[in-house]
């Protein structure tokens, strides 16, 4: 029963999914299990606040590994949600000017760092080692001058032959994963709706 | 049940209705023909209005559509730009005639209204424009269950093997052996995504090990939901393996909705408690290499896998093992080893095979198909069966 | 013993941060530009496709990214914006992140402003909903009922730029400014391929080759790939403009020239290292 129960949600809920794809007049019920979902997943968002505050205060309380970073979460957590609370979010308001001169800021720097580790990465893993390699090479060269302006200054055909390598070999790649990938996914859902697979259940039979 | 939905596609041209054209022309309006037709492959309630307009007049202010059900009084549905030259009108009573009109208006002042036009709007049992990917469902999933149908019956599958997947254990091993913890990271992405459940499947797998071991095991999650759902699946693979007392429910903790806020707090949990194993399964975007790179540097084994095609050849360079693309949804089958799930792995392949042999003719007859005609008839139906609206 | 040259195949990933850190901070810090050269491509199609718009058409401008991906996403909406609002096409923006919507409120204030746009007349904000492709799906039959009011709570049958909008099927096009999921494949799946509707996108640089598929299949219009896809954009929203707006992208690319070079270079010397040890490994044996 205690597999049962889920084992039977999941396929009622699947097979609706599919049939309202294919049936217009089923649409609606589809709509409606999306629109659970939406409900479920915006209820979650507290769940997650409160699971945020548990995990931190807990560490406080019981002096754990590095507990001292746990008051920085929690005032940060807080200040976010009382300024939008009180003040509002509109432009101007503190939540606003935290936002911008705050969250924007800190978002960037995580995504800048993108470019250190993309040298060190290429200056580890680009080797010439075979002839596989090095074509691998010489393409991320063209690519990478290509996608500059000192690309086309040295060689005015080197963006041209940057967009062919983008738009051909590269996107051949790209389309045998998705297919590839496509297929996983297909074979995926069948075996969770169908219950083949069960092994999220916590049952491995 | 899922081999009905054949059945619907002759069901449904069986019983398939018109809702209904009508149309006239009005030379004197600036809306010269007005055509309302039930909306193709809709639940019902909507109504296609096209329209053309008169090539040498003047341009109107604006258009109004008004719309009459059955006799009663025409009512404005909506404004439309002079430059329009369609509309759907919709969340209408289905099996109720609807007159339409639109009428132009300049300076203040309405113009001569188009002709009318009155469609039926009617409930679709079938979408004309998914017919083709119906059949190409059905023979897939029917090859898939063939093959679970063999794996069921003992039939000895072959897999091929998979490193990353075979060294799980070894990590675990690992991580056991230096006394340091495991740290699994499901992606950035919600529940509702293929990618994440698939990983929580590994999961279950992962967790049974760390249980075994005795491990730490770490899940960072970026999603309430996925939080929530990790928790029960860890706490499910120690109760299955007889360790319910090793299971710690705040080792598995949400951190931020934030895509690089995320990616910030899993490199400090990297940093601070050096993980010797790393496993980042599941849907990942630009922080890919930030996580790993970051892996790497503390040493840990990293084992990667997603099917994000932009994000695969950052993992390549910065972890031990990577799952590619398909191998991140063979990973339970491939872990568990059992004949069901082998079975449909060996399905999925056949159904790749099927869409290869798809692709070449395709491109084979489309190319005969510019000096050849019935070859070109032939690309045009194979276009036609895998397009979907 | 290992060399000189061999030792540089292992060189402290710091000294390569370092070296990194200077190739971005002294061209921008000296105002080093260069000229930016427009091919056909994406980028170009993208534009064309946009300026091909006749003027009165409505535009859904989709913000789905968040400040950590802004210095590539944030000029590409501001230059979008401009080209939109000097050709009179209408504007109708939301997110699918929730952090987009005051990152689309500021690029498009900012241009309305400078171009003596109305909000509501000409552009509007729509907010952020939950939900991502289940959304867009919704939106497919009636966006009023999804997003009943705009962003700061004005009910969006007050608003004149919605009169005219009740489905997606009403916009003449999409455009996604995507920097994952929900983003760009999610407004392809949902509202281009079953409501027949042109999309254009913008995404980071790592994100773009993935893209490249719906280029090919016509599933995308156009594309708008990084920093360089922004400066490209600006560089063309340019062309003819007497008193051109500043972009933030086009000095930018100055930086990442120098960057890429000195990525190359250090690839370069991985392999001579790569090579002598190979070689004096292979003379030992």
């Amino acid at each position: 029963m205690r597999l049962a129960i889920p084992l039977m949600i999941t396929f009622v809920a699947g097979m609706i999914m599919i049939f309202q794809f294919f049936v217009p007049a089923t649409q609606s019920i589809g709509e409606t299990l999306q629109e659970w979902y939406m409900i479920v997943a915006s209820f979650a968002i507290f769940l997650g606040s409160v699971n945020l505050l548990y995990v931190h205060t807990h560490r406080i309380r019981f002096k754990g590994r590095n507990w001292k970073y746990s008051p920085v979460t929690i005032i940060g957590f807080a200040a976010m949600i009382i300024t939008g609370l009180v003040f509002g979010i509109e432009p101007g308001k503190p939540f606003d000017y935290m936002f911008t001169q705050m969250m924007v800021p800190m978002g960037a720097t995580m995504f800048s760092l993108l470019a250190f580790f993309v040298a060190s990465a290429a200056f580890r893993a680009f080797r010439a080692s075979n002839w596989r390699a090095t074509l691998l090479l010489i393409s991320a060269f063209v690519v990478m001058l290509g996608r500059v302006p000192i690309g086309a200054m040295i060689w005015g055909k080197i963006p041209l032959i940057s967009e062919w390598i983008m738009q051909y070999p590269n996107m051949a790649g790209q389309r045998a994963v998705m297919i590839g990938a496509a297929m996983g996914m297909v074979a995926t859902s069948l075996r969770m709706i169908f219950g083949i697979e069960r092994s999220y259940l916590g049952g491995a039979d | 049940m899922l081999f009905v939905l054949p059945l619907l596609v002759f069901a449904g041209v069986l019983f398939a209705q018109s809702g209904g054209v009508t149309s006239e022309e009005n030379s004197g309006s600036f809306v010269q023909s007005l055509t309302a037709e039930d909306a193709r492959n809709d639940a019902g309630g909507g109504i296609d209005l096209t329209w053309t307009v008169a090539a040498d007049a003047a341009l109107p202010d604006s258009m109004v559509l008004e719309r009459s059900c059955e006799g009663e009084d025409w009512a404005p549905v909506c404004t439309l730009a002079p430059i329009d030259s369609r509309k759907t009108d919709g969340e209408l009573e289905n099996g109720q005639e609807y007159s339409y009109r639109i009428v132009p208006w300049t300076d203040g002042t309405a113009g001569q209204p188009s002709a009318l036009a009155a469609a039926v709007p009617i409930k679709q049992w079938i979408n004309s424009g998914r017919i083709g990917m119906l059949i190409i469902l059905t023979i897939i999933s029917l090859v898939i269950f063939y093959y679970i149908e063999q794996g069921k019956r003992g039939k000895d599958l072959y897999i091929r093997r998979i490193a990353g997947l075979t060294a799980v254990e070894d990590a675990v091993g690992r991580a056991t052996e230096m006394g340091r913890p495991v740290l699994y990271i499901p992606g950035i992405m919600d529940m509702d995504d293929i990618q994440t459940i698939a990983s929580m499947v590994i999961l279950g797998r992962v967790a049974m090990k760390t249980a075994e071991y005795g491990s730490p095991l770490l899940v960072p999650t970026c999603r309430s939901v996925v939080m929530s759902v990790a928790q029960e699946i860890v706490k499910e693979s120690y109760l299955q393996v007889g360790r319910p007392d090793a299971y710690q429910r705040e080792s598995i903790n949400y951190i931020t909705d934030d895509q690089f806020g995320y990616a910030a707090g899993v490199d400090g949990i990297m940093v601070r408690q050096k993980p010797a194993a790393i496993f980042m399964l599941g849907t990942f975007y630009a922080e890919s290499l930030i996580l790993a790179e970051t892996g790497r540097s503390v040493g840990a084994i990293q084992i990667a896998g997603t099917a994000m095609p932009s994000q695969i050849p950052f993992f390549i360079a910065a972890c031990d093992y990577t799952l590619i693309g398909e191998e991140l949804f063979a990973a339970s089958a491939y872990l568990s080893k059992e004949p069901k799930l082998l079975g449909s792995l060996r399905g999925q392949d056949a159904a790749k095979l099927f869409f290869m042999v798809v692709i070449v003719l395709g491109v084979l007859t489309a190319t005969l198909g510019e000096a050849w005609a019935p070859a070109a008839k032939v690309a045009e139906f194979l276009k036609t069966i895998t397009s979907v609206e | 013993m290992s060399t000189f040259i061999e030792k540089l195949g292992n060189i402290d990933r710091r000294i390569i941060f370092i070296v990194m850190a200077l190739a971005v901070i002294i061209p921008l810090a000296v105002r080093l530009t260069l000229p930016i050269p427009i091919d056909e491509g994406p980028s170009k199609n993208m534009y064309d496709a946009v300026d091909a718009l006749p003027p009165g058409s409505t535009v859904l401008l989709s913000f789905d990214y968040d400040p950590s991906t802004m210095p590539e996403l944030q000029p590409m909406a501001i230059a979008l914006a401009q080209q939109l609002m000097t050709k009179d096409i209408k504007i109708v923006s939301l997110a699918l992140w929730p952090m987009g919507v005051s990152l689309g409120n500021e690029a498009l204030s900012y241009v309305s402003d400078s171009l003596g746009r109305e909000e509501y007349v000409d552009w509007v904000n729509l907010g952020y909903k939950t939900g991502g492709g289940v959304l867009i799906v919704r939106m497919g039959s009636d966006i009023k009922s999804v997003f009943p009011e705009d962003y700061s709570g004005k009910s969006v049958d007050e608003i004149p730029v919605m009169d005219e909008i009740n489905m997606l099927g009403d916009f003449d096009m999409i455009i996604s400014l995507s920097a994952g999921d929900p983003g760009i494949p999610a407004w392809v799946m949902m509202a281009g391929d079953r409501y027949d509707i042109p999309i254009g996108g913008g995404c980071t640089a790592v994100s773009a080759p993935q893209f490249y598929p719906y280029l090919g299949t016509g599933q995308m219009l156009g594309l708008l790939g990084g920093l360089k896809g922004a400066a490209d954009y600006e560089t063309m929203v340019r062309i003819g403009v007497d008193d051109p707006p500043a972009g933030t992208a086009t000095p930018g690319m100055a930086a990442q020239s120098v960057a890429h070079l000195v990525i190359m270079l250090f690839i370069i010397l991985g392999n001579i290292s790569y090579l002598a040890s190979k070689k004096r490994k292979g003379g030992a044996k």
